[in-house]
Protein backbone atom coordinates (compact mmCIF):
# COMPACT_ATOMS: atom_id res chain seq x y z
CA UNK A 1 0.00 0.00 0.00
CA UNK A 2 2.76 2.42 -0.86
CA UNK A 3 0.28 4.83 -2.39
CA UNK A 4 -1.15 5.90 0.96
CA UNK A 5 2.14 7.16 2.35
CA UNK A 6 2.37 10.93 2.51
CA UNK A 7 4.33 12.44 -0.32
CA UNK A 8 7.64 14.14 -0.03
CA UNK A 9 9.50 16.22 -2.61
CA UNK A 10 11.64 13.29 -3.78
CA UNK A 11 8.80 10.92 -4.59
CA UNK A 12 6.16 13.43 -5.63
CA UNK A 13 4.99 13.22 -9.24
CA UNK A 14 4.23 16.51 -11.00
CA UNK A 15 0.54 15.77 -11.26
CA UNK A 16 -0.38 13.75 -8.15
CA UNK A 17 -4.04 13.83 -9.16
CA UNK A 18 -3.35 11.78 -12.29
CA UNK A 19 -0.46 9.60 -11.12
CA UNK A 20 -2.58 6.52 -10.39
CA UNK A 21 -5.04 4.67 -12.59
CA UNK A 22 -7.78 5.48 -10.11
CA UNK A 23 -6.86 9.17 -10.33
CA UNK A 24 -6.93 9.11 -14.13
CA UNK A 25 -10.33 7.42 -14.11
CA UNK A 26 -11.75 9.88 -11.60
CA UNK A 27 -10.47 12.75 -13.76
CA UNK A 28 -12.12 11.36 -16.91
CA UNK A 29 -15.26 10.35 -15.04
CA UNK A 30 -15.76 13.85 -13.67
CA UNK A 31 -15.39 15.42 -17.12
CA UNK A 32 -17.90 12.91 -18.48
CA UNK A 33 -20.28 13.97 -15.71
CA UNK A 34 -19.73 17.66 -16.54
CA UNK A 35 -20.59 16.99 -20.20
CA UNK A 36 -23.92 15.55 -19.04
CA UNK A 37 -24.48 18.45 -16.63
CA UNK A 38 -24.07 20.88 -19.53
CA UNK A 39 -27.06 19.32 -21.29
CA UNK A 40 -29.08 19.18 -18.08
CA UNK A 41 -28.59 22.88 -17.42
CA UNK A 42 -29.26 23.68 -21.09
CA UNK A 43 -32.73 22.18 -20.75
CA UNK A 44 -33.39 24.28 -17.63
CA UNK A 45 -32.09 27.42 -19.38
CA UNK A 46 -34.18 26.65 -22.47
CA UNK A 47 -37.29 26.24 -20.32
CA UNK A 48 -36.55 29.47 -18.47
CA UNK A 49 -36.02 31.46 -21.68
CA UNK A 50 -39.28 30.12 -23.10
CA UNK A 51 -41.31 30.91 -19.95
CA UNK A 52 -39.69 34.05 -18.56
CA UNK A 53 -42.44 36.37 -19.82
CA UNK A 54 -45.28 34.11 -18.68
CA UNK A 55 -45.77 36.01 -15.43
CA UNK A 56 -49.54 35.42 -15.08
CA UNK A 57 -50.02 39.01 -13.89
CA UNK A 58 -47.41 38.57 -11.16
CA UNK A 59 -44.17 40.50 -10.76
CA UNK A 60 -41.83 40.61 -13.76
CA UNK A 61 -38.07 40.17 -13.80
CA UNK A 62 -37.56 43.92 -14.44
CA UNK A 63 -39.51 44.84 -11.32
CA UNK A 64 -37.83 42.41 -8.96
CA UNK A 65 -34.21 41.85 -9.91
CA UNK A 66 -31.55 44.06 -8.32
CA UNK A 67 -28.19 44.11 -10.04
CA UNK A 68 -26.17 45.10 -6.93
CA UNK A 69 -26.86 41.86 -5.07
CA UNK A 70 -26.26 39.73 -8.18
CA UNK A 71 -22.98 41.53 -8.81
CA UNK A 72 -21.76 40.80 -5.28
CA UNK A 73 -22.79 37.14 -5.64
CA UNK A 74 -20.95 36.94 -8.96
CA UNK A 75 -17.75 38.36 -7.49
CA UNK A 76 -17.98 35.99 -4.50
CA UNK A 77 -18.32 32.91 -6.70
CA UNK A 78 -15.67 34.06 -9.18
CA UNK A 79 -13.23 34.70 -6.32
CA UNK A 80 -13.98 31.26 -4.87
CA UNK A 81 -13.03 29.82 -8.25
CA UNK A 82 -9.67 31.59 -7.97
CA UNK A 83 -9.06 30.44 -4.40
CA UNK A 84 -9.69 26.82 -5.40
CA UNK A 85 -7.17 27.23 -8.25
CA UNK A 86 -4.77 28.65 -5.66
CA UNK A 87 -5.41 25.59 -3.45
CA UNK A 88 -4.53 23.29 -6.38
CA UNK A 89 -1.34 25.34 -6.88
CA UNK A 90 -0.39 24.47 -3.30
CA UNK A 91 -1.28 20.84 -3.95
CA UNK A 92 1.22 20.74 -6.81
CA UNK A 93 3.83 22.21 -4.47
CA UNK A 94 2.91 19.58 -1.83
CA UNK A 95 1.88 22.17 0.71
CA UNK A 96 -1.03 20.35 2.31
CA UNK A 97 -1.74 22.95 5.03
CA UNK A 98 -1.96 25.84 2.61
CA UNK A 99 -4.11 23.76 0.29
CA UNK A 100 -6.55 23.06 3.15
CA UNK A 101 -6.48 26.72 4.15
CA UNK A 102 -7.38 27.99 0.67
CA UNK A 103 -10.02 25.31 0.20
CA UNK A 104 -11.45 26.54 3.50
CA UNK A 105 -11.57 30.08 2.08
CA UNK A 106 -13.27 28.64 -1.03
CA UNK A 107 -15.90 27.01 1.18
CA UNK A 108 -16.52 30.23 3.11
CA UNK A 109 -16.97 32.20 -0.13
CA UNK A 110 -19.38 29.51 -1.33
CA UNK A 111 -21.34 29.75 1.91
CA UNK A 112 -21.59 33.55 1.64
CA UNK A 113 -22.85 33.13 -1.92
CA UNK A 114 -25.46 30.68 -0.70
CA UNK A 115 -26.48 33.01 2.14
CA UNK A 116 -27.07 35.85 -0.32
CA UNK A 117 -29.07 33.56 -2.61
CA UNK A 118 -31.31 32.49 0.28
CA UNK A 119 -31.73 36.15 1.23
CA UNK A 120 -32.64 36.95 -2.38
CA UNK A 121 -35.27 34.20 -2.58
CA UNK A 122 -36.71 35.21 0.81
CA UNK A 123 -36.89 38.82 -0.43
CA UNK A 124 -38.85 37.79 -3.55
CA UNK A 125 -41.21 35.59 -1.57
CA UNK A 126 -41.97 38.02 1.30
CA UNK A 127 -41.84 41.37 -0.53
CA UNK A 128 -43.32 40.37 -3.89
CA UNK A 129 -45.24 37.18 -3.06
CA UNK A 130 -43.25 35.62 -5.89
CA UNK A 131 -43.06 31.87 -5.30
CA UNK A 132 -42.55 28.65 -7.20
CA UNK A 133 -46.31 28.48 -7.77
CA UNK A 134 -46.91 32.14 -8.76
CA UNK A 135 -46.48 31.65 -12.48
CA UNK A 136 -44.66 29.66 -15.15
CA UNK A 137 -41.92 32.30 -14.83
CA UNK A 138 -41.75 31.58 -11.08
CA UNK A 139 -41.46 27.83 -11.57
CA UNK A 140 -38.80 28.18 -14.27
CA UNK A 141 -36.85 30.78 -12.25
CA UNK A 142 -36.72 28.82 -8.98
CA UNK A 143 -35.98 25.56 -10.79
CA UNK A 144 -33.03 26.97 -12.73
CA UNK A 145 -31.49 29.23 -10.08
CA UNK A 146 -32.38 26.80 -7.28
CA UNK A 147 -30.77 23.92 -9.14
CA UNK A 148 -27.58 25.94 -9.38
CA UNK A 149 -27.85 26.79 -5.68
CA UNK A 150 -28.34 23.08 -5.00
CA UNK A 151 -25.11 22.38 -6.85
CA UNK A 152 -23.32 24.95 -4.68
CA UNK A 153 -24.77 23.31 -1.54
CA UNK A 154 -23.65 19.88 -2.71
CA UNK A 155 -20.19 21.24 -3.55
CA UNK A 156 -19.78 22.74 -0.06
CA UNK A 157 -20.86 19.44 1.54
CA UNK A 158 -18.39 17.58 -0.69
CA UNK A 159 -15.59 19.98 0.21
CA UNK A 160 -16.21 19.79 3.97
CA UNK A 161 -16.30 15.99 3.76
CA UNK A 162 -12.94 15.59 2.00
CA UNK A 163 -11.31 18.31 4.10
CA UNK A 164 -12.28 16.65 7.40
CA UNK A 165 -11.75 13.08 6.19
CA UNK A 166 -8.21 13.80 5.00
CA UNK A 167 -7.22 16.38 7.64
CA UNK A 168 -4.80 14.05 9.43
CA UNK A 169 -3.72 12.03 6.42
CA UNK A 170 -1.78 14.71 4.62
CA UNK A 171 -1.56 14.75 0.85
CA UNK A 172 -1.05 11.44 -0.92
CA UNK A 173 -1.73 9.83 -4.26
CA UNK A 174 -4.96 8.36 -2.92
CA UNK A 175 -6.62 11.65 -1.94
CA UNK A 176 -5.04 14.08 -4.43
CA UNK A 177 -7.56 13.01 -7.17
CA UNK A 178 -10.41 13.61 -4.70
CA UNK A 179 -9.33 17.20 -4.17
CA UNK A 180 -8.69 17.78 -7.85
CA UNK A 181 -12.08 16.47 -9.00
CA UNK A 182 -13.73 18.72 -6.43
CA UNK A 183 -11.88 21.74 -7.83
CA UNK A 184 -13.03 20.90 -11.38
CA UNK A 185 -16.64 20.58 -10.16
CA UNK A 186 -16.37 23.91 -8.34
CA UNK A 187 -15.12 25.70 -11.48
CA UNK A 188 -18.01 24.21 -13.39
CA UNK A 189 -20.46 25.68 -10.87
CA UNK A 190 -18.93 29.05 -11.67
CA UNK A 191 -19.29 28.37 -15.41
CA UNK A 192 -23.02 27.75 -14.89
CA UNK A 193 -23.31 30.92 -12.80
CA UNK A 194 -21.81 33.01 -15.62
CA UNK A 195 -24.77 31.96 -17.76
CA UNK A 196 -27.23 32.39 -14.88
CA UNK A 197 -26.25 36.02 -14.26
CA UNK A 198 -26.13 36.71 -18.00
CA UNK A 199 -29.36 35.02 -19.09
CA UNK A 200 -31.53 35.37 -15.97
CA UNK A 201 -30.48 38.64 -14.35
CA UNK A 202 -28.84 40.83 -17.00
CA UNK A 203 -31.18 39.81 -19.84
CA UNK A 204 -34.07 39.92 -17.35
CA UNK A 205 -33.28 43.59 -16.73
CA UNK A 206 -32.99 44.39 -20.44
CA UNK A 207 -35.98 42.65 -22.00
CA UNK B 1 24.40 13.48 -6.97
CA UNK B 2 20.98 12.03 -7.53
CA UNK B 3 19.55 14.16 -4.79
CA UNK B 4 20.83 17.46 -6.19
CA UNK B 5 19.47 16.44 -9.57
CA UNK B 6 16.00 15.87 -8.18
CA UNK B 7 16.30 19.18 -6.33
CA UNK B 8 16.91 20.87 -9.65
CA UNK B 9 13.86 19.19 -11.16
CA UNK B 10 11.86 20.27 -8.11
CA UNK B 11 13.00 23.87 -8.45
CA UNK B 12 12.18 23.81 -12.15
CA UNK B 13 8.73 22.39 -11.45
CA UNK B 14 8.09 24.95 -8.71
CA UNK B 15 9.00 27.73 -11.10
CA UNK B 16 6.64 26.28 -13.70
CA UNK B 17 3.83 26.05 -11.14
CA UNK B 18 4.44 29.67 -10.24
CA UNK B 19 4.23 30.79 -13.86
CA UNK B 20 1.02 28.83 -14.20
CA UNK B 21 -0.41 30.59 -11.14
CA UNK B 22 0.49 33.98 -12.65
CA UNK B 23 -1.50 33.04 -15.76
CA UNK B 24 -4.42 32.13 -13.52
CA UNK B 25 -4.25 35.53 -11.85
CA UNK B 26 -4.27 37.27 -15.23
CA UNK B 27 -7.28 35.24 -16.39
CA UNK B 28 -9.05 36.02 -13.12
CA UNK B 29 -8.44 39.73 -13.73
CA UNK B 30 -9.81 39.44 -17.26
CA UNK B 31 -12.88 37.56 -16.03
CA UNK B 32 -13.58 40.31 -13.49
CA UNK B 33 -13.24 42.93 -16.24
CA UNK B 34 -15.63 41.01 -18.53
CA UNK B 35 -18.14 40.72 -15.68
CA UNK B 36 -17.93 44.46 -14.93
CA UNK B 37 -18.40 45.33 -18.61
CA UNK B 38 -21.52 43.13 -18.80
CA UNK B 39 -23.06 44.70 -15.67
CA UNK B 40 -22.18 48.26 -16.75
CA UNK B 41 -23.77 47.77 -20.17
CA UNK B 42 -27.04 46.70 -18.56
CA UNK B 43 -27.00 49.10 -15.58
CA UNK B 44 -26.35 52.21 -17.68
CA UNK B 45 -28.45 51.13 -20.68
CA UNK B 46 -25.94 52.74 -23.04
CA UNK B 47 -26.30 50.07 -25.69
CA UNK B 48 -29.10 49.63 -28.21
CA UNK B 49 -31.56 46.93 -27.10
CA UNK B 50 -30.95 44.92 -30.27
CA UNK B 51 -27.23 44.56 -29.59
CA UNK B 52 -27.26 44.04 -25.83
CA UNK B 53 -28.21 40.36 -25.79
CA UNK B 54 -25.67 39.14 -28.41
CA UNK B 55 -22.94 41.20 -26.69
CA UNK B 56 -23.81 39.72 -23.28
CA UNK B 57 -23.74 36.19 -24.70
CA UNK B 58 -20.33 36.80 -26.31
CA UNK B 59 -18.93 38.24 -23.03
CA UNK B 60 -20.21 35.17 -21.15
CA UNK B 61 -18.75 32.79 -23.75
CA UNK B 62 -15.29 34.42 -23.50
CA UNK B 63 -15.39 34.26 -19.71
CA UNK B 64 -16.41 30.60 -19.77
CA UNK B 65 -13.60 29.82 -22.22
CA UNK B 66 -11.11 31.29 -19.71
CA UNK B 67 -12.65 29.18 -16.97
CA UNK B 68 -12.40 25.98 -19.03
CA UNK B 69 -9.02 26.50 -20.68
CA UNK B 70 -7.13 28.09 -17.77
CA UNK B 71 -8.83 27.32 -14.45
CA UNK B 72 -9.82 23.80 -15.54
CA UNK B 73 -6.58 23.26 -17.49
CA UNK B 74 -8.19 22.29 -20.80
CA UNK B 75 -5.29 24.01 -22.59
CA UNK B 76 -2.83 21.51 -21.07
CA UNK B 77 -1.66 18.24 -22.59
CA UNK B 78 -3.75 15.13 -22.03
CA UNK B 79 -7.08 16.96 -22.14
CA UNK B 80 -8.37 15.59 -25.45
CA UNK B 81 -11.01 13.47 -23.72
CA UNK B 82 -12.26 16.29 -21.42
CA UNK B 83 -12.49 18.58 -24.47
CA UNK B 84 -14.51 15.91 -26.30
CA UNK B 85 -16.84 15.57 -23.32
CA UNK B 86 -17.39 19.30 -22.93
CA UNK B 87 -17.81 20.06 -26.63
CA UNK B 88 -20.16 17.06 -26.83
CA UNK B 89 -22.08 18.57 -23.91
CA UNK B 90 -22.10 22.01 -25.54
CA UNK B 91 -23.40 20.47 -28.79
CA UNK B 92 -26.17 18.71 -26.86
CA UNK B 93 -26.88 21.98 -25.05
CA UNK B 94 -27.20 23.91 -28.33
CA UNK B 95 -29.57 21.27 -29.74
CA UNK B 96 -31.65 21.42 -26.56
CA UNK B 97 -31.85 25.22 -26.67
CA UNK B 98 -32.65 25.17 -30.40
CA UNK B 99 -35.32 22.52 -29.88
CA UNK B 100 -37.00 24.36 -27.01
CA UNK B 101 -36.71 27.64 -28.95
CA UNK B 102 -38.37 26.15 -32.02
CA UNK B 103 -41.33 24.63 -30.16
CA UNK B 104 -41.85 27.92 -28.28
CA UNK B 105 -41.66 30.48 -31.08
CA UNK B 106 -42.04 28.75 -34.46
Amino acid sequence: MSHIHPLNPETMPNEPEKATLEGKNKFLGLWFFLGGETVLFASLFGTYIALRNSTAGGPTSQEMFGLELVFIMTILLLTSSLTSVYAMYHMKNQDFKKMQLWLGVTGLLGLSFLGLEIYEFAHYITDYGFTFRSSAFGSAFYTLVGFHGGHVTFGIAWLITIMIRNAKRGLNLYNAPKYYTFSLYWHFIDVIWVFVFTVVYLMGKVA
Amino acid sequence: MENTNSDKIRAYQKQKNKEEMQKHLISFGLMIVLTIIAFVIVATGIMDKMFVIPVLVILAAIQVAFQFYYFMHMKDKGHEMPATMIYGGVWGALLTLAGLGVISWW
